[in-house]
């Protein structure tokens, strides 16, 4: 069953488009990867699904809720579309748990002692439970994002978005990080991320998603993909990343 | 001709130094009100509230504030308002002061990263839950130091208000050496004054300004 499916979506900054109409139907549970060179348009891709950027044409749907361009009332929609972000971006006068609990307590009006059962429990799903009380500038950048995953996670959203998680860590720091994404894909959470790790994508996405110059130039299976990719950008692509 | 002893001249002093401290106090906590009020306008969504508090700041920190007494206290008698000097150095002083934290504070919400905005709004806060939960909390501890500096100039800026005829340090310290022609001593211990009254706000300002940026 389709859960994200965007139509025609088309962004543009000033004069600069940057999305040029993508199409993009993700199932309930799939795992999909975006990828592509710099400035293709991944993040803003990303940002638009949960209305962080306004589209300028185009639609599309999360379980139900529809934006459209001019849409003001986001609420909902992203009650159902969590995001990490590559900076983490942790409150940092918060500790950890409370980090997790915020946004269900002023967002989803959830009593405290509620949610901070429901924060602790995502917590000790990403391997912190021993962390509840410390504070952002406490921890490692790895340790940083998991809280950041957690704090996503206690909203229940229906999809998560990851925006280069790994990429502000440290290389000793990524696998930590990973393995609770690719536990949540096991869980059956449906997500789409934005990654560098080729290995990660090939092992864990259903579908790849290659973009080019605001346009989804290919998508299909990983294996398939980058075995045999069709256009001479995306063969170019994959001989410049290294499958580490 | 009466004599005035250094004590006499000391304690009158102290005295009216109390109605220095008291107008500090009144201007800079409703100061701070209004001022967070004028801060709200100043980063709030609406470009015309933004630019009305715009204006706002501008015109008290584009005018001497010995100006902007003279407006309360001969201006608004003329257009039928009679203020005391009381008010009209309370008035005078609590705009000044919103206008100038109202800048600094603004300074300090902008000094929030972009990044907390983005994770507060993709959890679907609304723009006041983003206020009161994640920017002002980071904005209110960075803003600390300049706050506590500024007050400086609050108690300093008070001494104007004797040229509105408010009785405070300053105005008691001309009284008195009009009737002692001591201007040396006793402008010398009004000076004394204002500086025990201000070193231990700039000293302890520069205090939490350094543990800031220790803590960063
Ligand atoms: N806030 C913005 N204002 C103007 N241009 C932007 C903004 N954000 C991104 N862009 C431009 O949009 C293009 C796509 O950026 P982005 O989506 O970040 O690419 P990617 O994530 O694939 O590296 C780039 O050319 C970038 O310069
Ligand atoms: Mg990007």
């Amino acid at each position: 069953m389709s859960l994200v499916k965007l139509q025609g979506i088309r962004k543009s900054y000033g004069s600069n488009e940057v999305l040029k109409g993508i199409d993009l139907t993700v199932n309930e549970g799939q795992v999909v990867a975006l990828i592509g060179r710099s400035g293709s348009g991944k993040s803003t891709l990303l940002r638009t699904i949960n209305g962080l950027e306004e589209i300028n044409g185009g639609a599309l749907e999360v379980d139900g809720e529809m934006l459209r361009p001019g849409h003001t009332n986001l609420r909902a929609l992203r009650m159902k579309v969590g995001m990490v972000f590559q900076q983490f971006n942790l409150f940092p006068h918060l500790s950890a748990i409370e980090n997790v609990m915020l946004a269900p307590v002023v967002v989803k009006k959830q009593n405290k002692a509620e949610a901070r059962e429901v924060a602790a429990a995502c917590l000790a799903k990403v391997g912190l439970a021993d962390k509840e009380k410390s504070y952002p500038d406490q921890l490692s950048g790895g340790q940083q994002q998991r809280v950041a995953i957690a704090r996503a996670l206690a909203m229940q959203p229906r999809v998560l978005l990851c925006d280069e998680i790994t990429s502000a860590l440290d290389p000793e720091l990524v696998n930590e990080v990973l393995n609770v994404v690719r536990k949540l894909a096991e869980e059956g959470m449906t997500l789409i991320l934005v990654t560098h790790e080729m290995r990660f994508a090939r092992d864990v996405c259903d579908n790849l998603v290659f973009m080019h110059g605001g346009k989804i130039r290919e998508q299909g299976e990983p294996e398939q993909l980058f075995a045999a990719p069709a256009t001479a950008e995306l063969s170019q692509f994959v001989g410049s990343v290294a499958f580490h | 001709m009466l004599s005035f002893t250094f004590w006499d001249i000391l304690s009158n002093l102290l005295l009216a130094a109390r109605w220095t401290v008291l107008l500090s106090l009144i201007a800079f906590v409703c100061g701070g009100v209004v001022g967070l009020l004028v801060l709200l306008a100043r980063v709030s969504r609406s470009a015309v509230l933004r630019k009305l508090s715009g204006y706002y700041i501008e015109a008290f920190q584009g005018t001497p504030l010995l100006m902007q007494l003279f407006l309360i206290f001969f201006g608004l008698p003329l257009v039928g308002i009679e203020v005391t000097a009381w008010l009209a150095a309370v008035l005078a002083l609590t705009l000044f002061t919103s206008a100038f934290l109202a800048e600094i504070w603004r300074g300090c919400v902008e000094a929030v990263p972009r990044g907390q905005w983005e994770a507060s709004e993709s959890l679907g806060m609304t723009y006041f839950e983003q206020m009161r939960h994640v920017v002002l909390p980071q904005a209110l501890r960075i803003s600390i130091p300049p706050t506590v500096g500024f007050s400086v100039q609050v108690i300093k800026g008070t001494a104007l208000t004797s040229i509105i005829g408010f009785v405070e340090v300053t105005r008691a310290g001309t009284m008195i050496t009009n009737a002692t022609f001591q201007p040396f001593l006793v402008y010398g211990l009004v000076a004394l004054i204002y500086f025990v009254l201000c070193f231990p706000l700039s000293f302890y300002a520069k205090r939490l300004e350094r543990r800031l940026h220790v803590a960063r």
